[in-house]
Parts: C-alpha cells; sequence; structure tokens
C-alpha cells in the first residue's frame, strides 16, 4: 500500500516536472535578468538611463567611444579619422565608408549632422552635455554642417581641451539614420516620439522589441561591420527582485544576473557553475553637507564627519563586490584621479576636530535617504560611527523621488546618494562637486572655485591638466562638504559556460558583441 | 413615463459615475500632494533647467492644478486615457496588457479558494471546538499572518531551486514569453491558441506556485467567513426542526444551511476575488508577473500620474463589475431578491 503511494506520487512529480520545463534556454541567446524599469525613452536624443545607455552602445554606433578596455583612451568608431582646426574650435570627423544601417541605407555625414543637430534641438535630458559648448537648440543647425558626403564639421563657441569635447561625444555621438527618423517625422520633432520605442541605428544588435518592465528583446545585425555577434538574440528581463535573479540564475534559468546584493554574491562564490565579472563605474556614493546647517558651516565639523565612516568596515559587508573604497570626487579610471584614501575610522581626531569647532559635545543633524535596503543600511551604520563622536544622526527616510526633490531645493542637513559622471572627462565631477549642481545644492559655491574648475576644463596640455584636477582633489579632501564614500563596482554573476561579456566603466560600454555560449 | 427598470438603469449609471469621479478626484489631489516633483521622473537629476522646464510644459504641469484635472476628466470622457508618462503609450494599451495576467492568475487563486475553502469552512462549523475546527482555524490563521512575500520565496526555494516540481519565476520559461503572440493576453489561452501543447503545460505550471499562494490567502478569508456563516445557520430552530425529523446531517448542512448563507457567500467570494483582481503587488514582485498590482505601484513609485489614475479607474471599473454580477446571481439564488 504504501508502496503504491509512494509511487503514484513519483509519478505525479514526473508528470508535473515534464510539464514544467519547455526545454533549456535557447543556444543562441543570451537571456539575462537586469533591472530595467528605468527605460523612460529608447531615443538616443533622450537615453540617459543606466539600461538605456547599455542599449543603447549595443543598438547603434558613435562617432568615437570610449576603449573599454582602456578606458582612459577614445576609439574611433563610425568614423575613420579626426581632425581639429588650428584655432581649436572646429572638429571634423570623416565616416567610415561601408557603414550600414539596419534599414539598409548607407550612412553619411548627413546622418551624423542629423543626429547632433537632433541631439541638441530636443533639448532632453543629456542635451546639457553639447549645451557647454555652446551648441544650443537655436544655432545647432549652423554650428553643425556636412562638410563633404561622408564629413561632418562641428564648431565650437570656444577653443577647449580636445580630450574633453571628444570624451564628451563619446556618449553624445550617436549616429542615427537620418532617412528612416525622417520619414516618421510628426510636427518638426526629427522623428522623436517614433524613436521613443523603436530604433534607427547600425550597431550590432537589431531592437526588437521593448515591453515596458518586462523585456527587452535584441537580435543581431548580420551584416554588422565590425564583425558579427556569435549569438542570434538577446533577451533582457526585468527581474526586480534580487533574490528571485539568484535562483534563476543558480537553476540556469538565465545566463547572466546584473543586480545581485553583496550578501548573494557572497552566497554563490563557492558555485563552480557561476562566475563573476566586476567593473568599477564612474559612480560615487557620497554625503552632501549642506553649509547651510550651522554646524556642518564649520569646516572643522565637516572634516570631523570625513573621520566617522567606517570605510574598512562597510567595504567587507555591504560593499563587498559592490563597491570600492574612494574618497576624491574623480573616480579612478577618469583623467587624473586621484585614488588616495587619507581619512579612516578614527573616533579621537573626529573628536578633537569637533571641539576645534567649538562643538566638543556632538550636535544633531538629520540625514535624507532614499529608502532602499542598501541606502538603509548604509546610513544605520553611519549612525551608529557618527553617535561614537556625539554627532547624533537622524534619518529621514523617503522613496528616491521625494528625497531628491528636497535636496535639489537645499532643504536638506545630510544627503546620502550617489552621483554618476555625465561623460568620462574629470570636468564632469569637478564641475558637479566644486560648482553646479551639488556645490550649489550644499551651499558651497564661489567664483574663485568656479574659476579654477574652467582654467582645469579648458587646458589643452595634459600633463598640467592632470596636474590641475589633482590640486582640485586635494583641495576638496581638506575643505569640500562632501564626504566621498565608495565607487561603484558592477558585479555580473555569469553562468560559467557564457563568456565575452564586457564591462566597461560606465554603463553605456558593456556590450554583448562577443558573448559566446558553450 | 420612465419604466422602473429603465429608472434602475439610470440611478444605477449616476452612482458609478459619482463613484469614479470621486475616486479620480482623491487619487489625483494626493498625487499632487506628494512632496516630489513629477519632472525627475522623466528628465531625472542631471538635466539643465531648461530641459526641465521643457518636460514641465510637455506634461501640462505648468497649469493650474483644477485646469489640469478638468482637462483630464474631458479626455477621460472621451474613453483617451492618456500616455504614460515613462513609457509613451497609451495608459488603455498598457492596461490591456497587464490585466489579463492578474485575471489568470487572480480567477484561478479564487478557484482554488472556493474550492477549498468553502468545505473546510463547513468542516470546522460541524465539528466546532474539536481538533479539526482548531487545526482548521490554524491553517487560515497562517494564511492571515504569515507574509506572502516570504511564502512566495519559500515555495520557490522549496518547489523550484530544491524539487524542481515546479518552474521558477515568469508566466512562461524564460525565453519563451516573447514567442507567444498574444490574443487574449490570457498565456493559457494564447498557447492553446497557438495549438502548442508544451507550452500551455508550461504556462499551466507557471500558474500552480502563485495562484496556490493567492488561493491559500483567499481560502484563510472564506473558510473563516464559511465557518462563521454556518455556525450561525446551525443554531437556527429550523435545523433542529430538521434534525428531529430524522434528516440526514450531510443533507442538513449542504442543503438547508448552505442555501440559506450561499447568498452572503457570494460576497464574501466576490469581495475577495475583487481582492485578488486589484492585484497582488507582493506575489506579482516575488513571480516577476507583470500583473495589475505591480503596474500601479510602479506608476506610484515612478510618478507616472496619467498610469496611477488609469489604473485607479481599472480598479474601480473591476468592483463595479463584480457588484453588477453578484447583483445578478442574488437574484438567481435568492427569490426574494427579484
Amino acid at each position: 500500500m504504501k508502496s503504491l503511494m509512494r509511487s503514484t506520487i513519483a509519478g505525479l512529480a514526473l508528470s508535473f516536472s515534464a510539464g514544467a520545463t519547455v526545454a533549456e534556454t535557447p543556444g543562441d541567446t543570451l537571456v539575462m535578468a537586469f533591472v530595467i524599469d528605468d527605460i523612460i525613452s529608447l531615443d538616443p536624443a533622450e537615453i540617459y538611463e543606466i539600461s538605456t545607455s547599455e542599449y543603447m552602445a549595443n543598438a547603434y554606433d558613435r562617432l568615437i567611444a570610449i576603449d573599454p578596455a582602456n578606458p582612459s583612451e577614445l576609439k574611433l568608431q563610425a568614423a575613420e579619422s579626426w581632425s581639429v582646426s588650428d584655432d581649436g574650435k572646429v572638429f571634423a570627423f570623416k565616416i567610415r565608408p561601408g557603414i550600414k544601417f539596419h534599414s539598409g541605407n548607407d550612412m553619411t555625414a548627413e546622418d551624423a549632422e542629423f543626429s547632433m543637430e537632433r541631439f541638441v534641438a530636443l533639448n532632453l535630458n543629456p542635451a546639457f552635455i553639447m549645451n557647454q559648448f555652446g551648441l544650443t537648440a537655436e544655432n545647432v543647425a549652423d554650428k553643425v554642417r556636412v562638410k563633404d558626403p561622408m564629413t561632418v564639421e562641428i564648431e565650437l563657441d570656444a577653443a577647449y581641451a580636445p580630450s574633453f569635447f571628444l570624451n564628451c561625444l563619446s556618449f553624445t555621438s550617436v549616429v542615427v539614420d537620418k532617412k528612416t527618423a525622417m520619414a516618421h517625422e510628426a510636427g518638426g520633432d526629427f522623428g522623436h516620439e517614433w524613436l521613443k520605442t523603436n530604433e534607427a541605428g547600425s550597431g550590432p544588435f537589431v531592437f526588437k522589441s521593448w515591453a515596458p518592465n518586462e523585456s527587452l528583446v535584441l537580435e543581431t545585425n548580420e551584416g554588422y561591420w565590425d564583425g558579427v555577434p556569435k549569438i542570434k538574440r538577446v533577451l533582457i528581463k526585468n527581474v526586480t527582485e534580487s533574490a528571485t535573479q539568484q535562483l534563476l540564475l543558480q537553476k540556469g534559468d538565465i545566463d547572466i544576473a546584473r543586480n545581485l546584493t553583496g550578501d548573494q554574491l557572497k552566497a554563490i562564490a563557492g558555485d563552480a557553475s557561476i562566475k563573476t565579472l566586476s567593473a568599477p563605474k564612474a559612480t560615487l556614493w557620497y554625503m552632501g553637507l549642506n553649509t547651510k546647517n550651522q554646524y556642518l558651516a564649520k569646516k572643522e565639523a565637516r572634516q570631523a564627519m570625513k573621520y566617522l565612516v567606517d570605510y574598512d568596515g562597510l567595504q567587507k559587508t555591504m560593499f563587498n563586490g559592490t563597491g570600492i573604497k574612494h574618497q576624491t570626487f574623480l573616480p579612478d579610471g577618469q583623467l587624473g584621479a586621484d585614488n588616495s584614501t587619507p581619512f579612516t575610522l578614527d573616533i579621537a581626531k573626529a573628536k578633537e576636530l569637533l571641539a576645534q569647532a567649538g562643538l566638543p559635545d556632538g550636535f544633531n543633524v538629520t540625514i535624507n535617504v532614499t529608502n532602499k535596503s542598501e541606502t538603509r543600511e548604509l546610513s544605520a551604520s553611519l549612525q551608529n560611527t557618527m553617535a561614537k563622536a556625539g554627532v547624533n544622526l537622524i534619518i529621514k527616510l523617503a522613496d528616491n523621488k521625494t528625497t531628491l526633490t528636497k535636496y535639489r531645493a537645499s532643504e536638506h542637513d545630510i544627503y546620502l546618494g550617489t552621483w554618476g559622471s555625465d561623460y568620462q572627462d574629470p570636468h564632469s565631477n569637478a564641475d558637479g562637486y566644486l560648482n553646479v549642481p551639488l556645490a550649489k545644492r550644499n551651499g558651497w559655491q564661489s567664483p574663485e572655485r568656479e574659476a579654477a574648475v574652467l582654467a582645469a576644463r579648458d587646458e589643452r596640455d595634459s600633463a598640467k591638466r592632470t596636474q590641475m584636477y589633482m590640486d582640485l582633489q586635494k583641495m576638496a579632501l581638506d575643505e569640500s562638504p562632501f564626504v566621498i564614500l565608495f565607487q561603484q563596482v558592477e558585479t555580473a554573476a555569469i553562468r560559467s559556460n557564457v563568456d565575452g561579456f564586457i564591462m566597461g566603466p560606465s554603463f553605456d560600454l558593456n556590450l554583448y558583441k562577443n558573448v559566446v555560449k558553450n | 413615463m420612465i419604466s422602473g427598470r429603465v429608472q434602475s438603469i439610470l440611478r444605477t449609471s449616476l452612482s458609478v459615475a459619482t463613484t469614479l469621479l470621486g475616486l479620480l478626484l482623491v487619487t489625483f489631489v494626493i498625487s499632487r500632494l506628494l512632496p516630489a516633483d513629477p519632472v525627475l521622473a522623466i528628465v531625472g537629476d542631471h538635466a539643465s533647467e531648461s530641459t526641465i522646464a521643457k518636460a514641465r510644459h510637455d506634461l501640462g504641469l505648468d497649469k493650474p492644478i483644477l485646469t489640469q484635472f478638468a482637462i483630464y476628466l474631458g479626455n477621460v470622457a472621451t474613453g483617451d486615457l492618456g500616455k504614460s508618462v515613462r513609457t509613451g503609450r497609451p495608459i488603455l494599451r498598457e492596461l490591456a496588457h497587464v490585466f489579463p495576467a492578474t485575471l489568470e492568475l487572480a480567477t484561478l487563486g479564487t478557484l482554488i479558494g472556493v474550492v477549498f475553502g468553502i468545505p473546510l469552512g463547513v468542516l470546522a462549523a460541524t465539528r466546532k471546538d474539536t481538533m479539526i475546527d482548531h487545526l482548521i482555524r490554524l491553517i487560515g490563521l497562517i494564511g492571515y499572518s504569515v507574509p506572502i512575500f516570504w511564502l512566495g520565496l519559500m515555495g520557490l526555494l522549496v518547489f523550484y531551486a530544491k524539487l524542481d516540481l515546479l518552474p521558477g519565476p515568469g508566466r512562461l520559461d524564460f525565453g519563451y514569453e516573447e514567442m507567444v503572440v498574444p490574443v487574449t493576453g490570457l498565456m493559457t489561452i494564447d498557447t492553446l491558441l497557438a495549438g502548442d501543447v508544451a507550452l500551455f503545460g508550461n504556462a499551466l505550471a507557471h500558474l500552480i506556485l502563485p495562484a496556490s499562494l493567492l488561493g491559500y490567502f483567499s481560502l484563510a478569508y472564506i473558510s473563516r467567513m464559511t465557518r462563521s456563516l454556518m455556525l450561525g445557520q446551525l443554531r437556527q430552530e429550523y435545523i433542529l426542526t430538521a434534525r428531529v425529523k430524522g434528516v440526514s446531517e450531510a443533507r442538513i448542512v449542504w442543503k438547508h444551511a448552505m442555501g440559506n448563507i450561499l447568498v452572503p457567500l457570494l460576497t464574501v467570494v466576490a469581495l475577495s476575488y475583487g481582492n485578488l483582481l486589484e492585484g497582488s503587488v507582493l506575489t506579482e514582485t516575488v513571480f516577476s508577473w507583470r500583473g495589475l498590482g505591480l503596474y500601479i505601484t510602479d506608476s506610484i513609485f515612478g510618478q507616472d500620474l496619467p498610469a496611477v489614475m488609469g489604473g485607479t479607474i481599472a480598479v474601480g471599473a473591476i468592483f463595479i463589475v463584480i457588484n453588477m454580477l453578484t447583483d445578478v446571481a442574488y437574484r438567481v439564488l435568492d427569490p426574494r431578491a427579484r
């Protein structure tokens, strides 16, 4: 009787599992779990989010791009060569002949001109990057020109460091198929409405479908000029729950999990069927101390805060595999980045500084934190270490946008969050931290610092420019209202049979082109 | 002279319109009172002031709030729920995409709740204060108090990760969902329409775990309510009379008593179904199940006002439809209501 029951149960189980699994993940498809709920638009003139930046790098070509293997170097992509006029104001890019868009159209200078024009004229999220060079919605049609059928020219309002301009272009010089975009143009929108949910690129992958908050599907561009990808399809599934990602990966239902936490990475460390790939990103965790606060206005008090963080403890726990200790405003990998870490958890030193500031008993101060597990954990650790020197940190949790709204309006004492570089040039963060918007939000703007930031931006001698950024970082370590904590590291957990996934220093340099499944 | 039937339809329509209007007004006002700038959802934290101003204008956020609400109502009246701020797609299309996923899950969940919940409730009532009663009440209590999120993850861990009996999250195995052509949006039906029996089995297998979870939750409620309704009936004098007349206990319980609690029980089931149709955010999150609950929650966090309002209308409409269906069922079941 018992054995009959057992065999019945076994039979039932068998029939269930037979129905449960159709087959293995298709061998020619890369299946990836990734939080892609930040996608709001697929138009290169609007793309500015983590997952869309990555999408753009795989579906489009740029005139010039960063070399993921060597982040401080630029590499020509759709452009075959570039030159700059003697006065340093006019840049010319010669288009590589033979590049075809996914539509079959040939890429010419007209496409590059059109792309830059719409990028600036549409004035969407990333447009400010090109505004820095005097390109505005009003003048862009004159400043960006077709010189000959294969050469496009961009005229700037002044001579900037060429590396600065080219670094910016490495994000913004995406080439869009003009004919395809204009075929869907409506009301002078350069095809924007259409491109929000469609694609007109020439990259190694062709956009297939996007179901918001669900999935993004790409297929191989069989005619890609720079080597046809080996896999046929890329399926990116939005899996917001990281524990679910871990399960799926361990079961082999996905090839790559992109959003595992430090704890989860630890848990899979012993699993031979899974490997990890890490790349430091140009995003920094930091605290912004508002100098409008009566206590934080004092330089010694701000300095004391920098000694009240358990950098090493946090590195081992919550930032295991997801961050590295970093204390200057330039992330590792950018020109002039200073990777020294002068601050450690030093309660006695902090107390001494607080006494110098006239605050020997410490003070009460609020910290605005986004209600997410990682920020909660981090702020709890900060609260704990700061209390040891009498600084009573009052944590105020709210959703991301509420916290940001307060921060943008300078209505905070301390803000805890991240800041990512807009492009791989030191000016992005130098301007952000020492001028606008972050210095402004924390009440620390000054004409002198602004002048110093601009001077470094415009310095055309690379060695001198590097030194200027080193000096600025030294000054900021000492005086600034920013307690820089960690540089974000992105770690992907990958099934061991998958090779060739490339992760660069920014999300727009994560590439699928060379992926193979063995 | 207007007949009674027309009058009743008019009255119902008026109350439906008032309910929806109230619902929309409250949602609109609350979302505007939030201390977060909705433009941030689209332009992010790095954009320039001029880009932000342009986005604010494009969204119509620079107009007075009442004007914004009036414009919105006007559009809704013509059947236009607007476009999602975050995805640029028509809200109606997005709702039509996410609702079938929830419908499939909620229907199966309620079915499980009814099939197991009612007999368990009856059993508990007829065995009041025995071990069986206590056990059934304990099962219900657990269903009420254990976080569904935790239960879902545990379910995945045991049946998917360890035992390999059931598939993981999603409505189909990874890589296959994108291959099914959506006709009804119900994965079980669409796979059948495509003539793919293996995929149909897969869709069904994917439903088992989340639907059981929701079913357990609804079972907890239905069994408890059945028990208390049944106890109320079993104390009545007509039951005593029937027993004296020698009617079998099964007939007393399932025919006499059940007949009398059917109408209130229907309300219980309808309410429970309505709750599941709103979408269970936690279950949908754990199982990567893009349903209505997850859609509305994401929209709230993403400050996607048109999507939140559209979701509100959908939830309002669900309850109105369920109410109407329950009304019809009353009339069928209870001659006095006709």
